[in-house]
């Protein structure tokens, strides 16, 4: 459970590049919550998602993860409640470290850090068995250092790592848009189980309005700080891509092809 | 050729390898440039030198040790809590251990070893051979090694080398940079400290000046080990920093052994990094080169 109450951020406070990036925003997340956030460039997608996860300090408002408020809690501290995926593949896995060795750092998240071993004798098994989940062949692999996995087997891996352990609310910043199309459903399909399969509240942001339509509970469209749109249940199954465009498309931006087509 | 003389450069690696050892932590494992090392060598040569006159010659290791820790301490806090940029953190606090470590040998640039037993001189009185400085460095360094291996492999050592390699990431795992950063240049200005302490009884003196250019003498031993002797396990890594730093010995007592002048010395080594370190460009501009001839050659015998 997600709370966002009243948040403001504004970039560059009392120079001539000032900058509302979110204005005022209120928004609050069920458990098993899926939304997709759709938006044009600059609409502060990514600054409300780096908001929660604690990159920027807030001016005003507050955040709640389920009776925790975290507003001003450091990234790391309130990383423990929250799984991340970024949008360049590279960001989420330690290149010159090995799958298990990664995965076994993603396992031991709010855990104390002490002199044990870095790979518990259980875990092996356990991290076989998510990786087989993949199906990308990584449980075979695990040895090998992450540097050498493509960009979409390390987005794979990180979406599990940023899971491994159940976050209370899983952030997705365009976690697909750097992949390969055929990789990028895959990466998709396998956000849909994990999501489903922990029912976990998630938020994902995507330029691919189809998918935004798609996959998740529910979808919201920004514009400049703040919710322009938020579709549920009948009135979001009934929307559809050319619609989005016809009503919203020309006067919030988001008229370009990539939205439409990617 | 003299046996002795290279024998005497082996047991120089292996005691600068320690060194080494800690440059690999904070350049690669942390993937920080970190200049302290020049003090917090000087740094350790120096209590090492003060607690040997005044009789403990085996006490000054561990507290060099701790002394070397402080500085790296000191540097992580310069960067992490003031945001100083990661060199210029390790400069103020190199600049700063200048006085430091004037202050501790009692404001004397150096201090002469003499007249009382070494922790070299003392084990060479119980095994009597002319193996024994070798055999003693050699332990040491393998019980450094073997630590720091163990380390590294912990779950603290885990996040270590990851904040080195993905800060991000750790970050958003939920692991306090900050602390990992401070841990890591703790320790590998600790380890460059305790290698300053056993080169000034090892060579009888510590001298002020004697850190100048450390770093690029850390940096030259585990580049040339890289270059040699691979880096794909952490295993491998750690073995060939080690191999990296007796090679620099060795290669720069074969320069001295064929007349190079000792003053050269730091030409010389800033000279064998910068060959190092431009390996990868030289190797692009070679294969651009004869891809360009290639095709020009190509080229005409189309016109033909």
């Amino acid at each position: 459970m997600l709370i966002i109450d009243n948040l403001s951020k504004t970039f560059g406070k009392g120079t001539i590049n000032e900058n509302l990036a979110i204005d005022n925003l209120s928004l609050f997340l069920e458990e098993g919550e899926f939304v997709t956030i759709i938006g044009g460039n600059g609409a502060g997608k990514s600054t409300l998602l780096n908001c929660i996860s604690g990159v920027y300090e807030v001016d005003k408002g507050r955040i709640m993860l389920d009776d925790i408020d975290v507003t001003f809690k450091p990234e790391y501290k309130r990383s423990k409640f929250i799984g991340r995926v970024f949008q360049d593949p590279l960001r989420g896995t330690a290149h010159d470290m090995t799958i298990e060795e990664n995965l076994s750092i993603a396992y031991d998240k709010g855990k104390p850090k002490g002199l044990k071993p870095g790979i518990g004798k259980k875990y092996h098994k356990l991290f076989r068995e998510r990786l087989s989940l993949l199906e990308l062949g990584l449980e075979d692999r695990m040895k090998q250092k992450v540097g050498l996995l493509s960009g979409g087997q390390r987005q794979a891996l990180t979406l599990l790592m940023s899971t491994i352990v159940k976050p209370k609310v899983l952030l997705l910043d365009e976690h697909t848009a750097a992949l390969d199309p055929s990789i990028a459903k895959k990466v998709l399909e396998l956000t849909n189980e994990i999501v489903k399969e922990y029912n976990l509240c998630t938020i994902m942001i995507t330029h691919n309005m189809k998918a935004a339509l798609e996959h998740g509970t529910r979808t919201i469209m920004m514009l400049d700080g703040r919710i322009v749109l938020d579709l549920k249940g009948k009135e979001r199954k009934d929307m559809t891509v050319e619609r989005l465009v016809e009503q919203f498309g020309n006067k919030n931006g988001l008229y370009n092809d990539r939205m439409i087509l990617g | 050729m003299n046996l002795l003389y290279y024998q005497g450069s082996i047991e120089l690696g292996i005691i600068y390898a320690i060194m080494a050892l800690g440059v690999f932590i904070s350049f690669r494992s942390l993937n920080m440039p970190d200049l302290t090392v020049d003090g917090s060598f000087v740094l350790g040569a120096a209590v090492s030198a003060i607690l040997y006159t005044k009789g403990h010659p085996f006490l000054g290791m561990p507290l060099a040790l701790v002394a070397g820790c402080l500085a790296g301490c000191i540097t992580a806090l310069i960067h992490t809590k003031l945001k100083i940029q990661p060199l210029l953190s390790g400069i103020l606090t190199m600049l700063a251990l200048y006085s430091v470590n004037l202050r501790v040998m009692g404001n004397k640039p150096n201090i002469p070893l003499i007249n009382k037993p070494t922790v070299f001189s003392i084990v060479n009185d119980f095994f009597v051979s002319g193996f024994s400085d070798l055999v003693l460095s050699f332990i040491i360094l393998i019980i450094v090694v073997f630590v720091l291996f163990l380390f590294l492999k912990t779950k603290l050592g885990f996040v270590i080398r990851a904040t080195g390699d993905n800060e991000h990431m750790v970050k958003a795992l939920g692991v306090n940079t900050d602390f990992t950063k401070t841990l890591g240049l703790a320790i590998a200005n600790g380890l460059v400290a305790l290698s300053g302490a056993l080169i000034a009884q090892y060579q009888s003196y510590s001298d002020i000046g004697m850190g100048v250019g450390m770093v690029i003498i850390g940096l030259a031993s585990v580049i040339i080990g890289e270059v040699l002797f691979g880096a794909r396990s952490l295993f491998r890594r750690l073995t060939a920093v080690i191999l990296g730093a007796i090679l620099y010995r060795l290669v720069i007592a074969i320069a001295l052994d064929l007349g190079m002048p000792p003053t050269d010395l730091k030409l010389i080594s800033a000279f064998i990094v910068a060959v190092a370190l431009a390996m990868p460009a030289v190797k692009e501009y070679i294969l651009s080169f004869r891809k360009r001839m290639s095709s020009s050659a190509g080229g005409k015998g189309g016109e033909a």
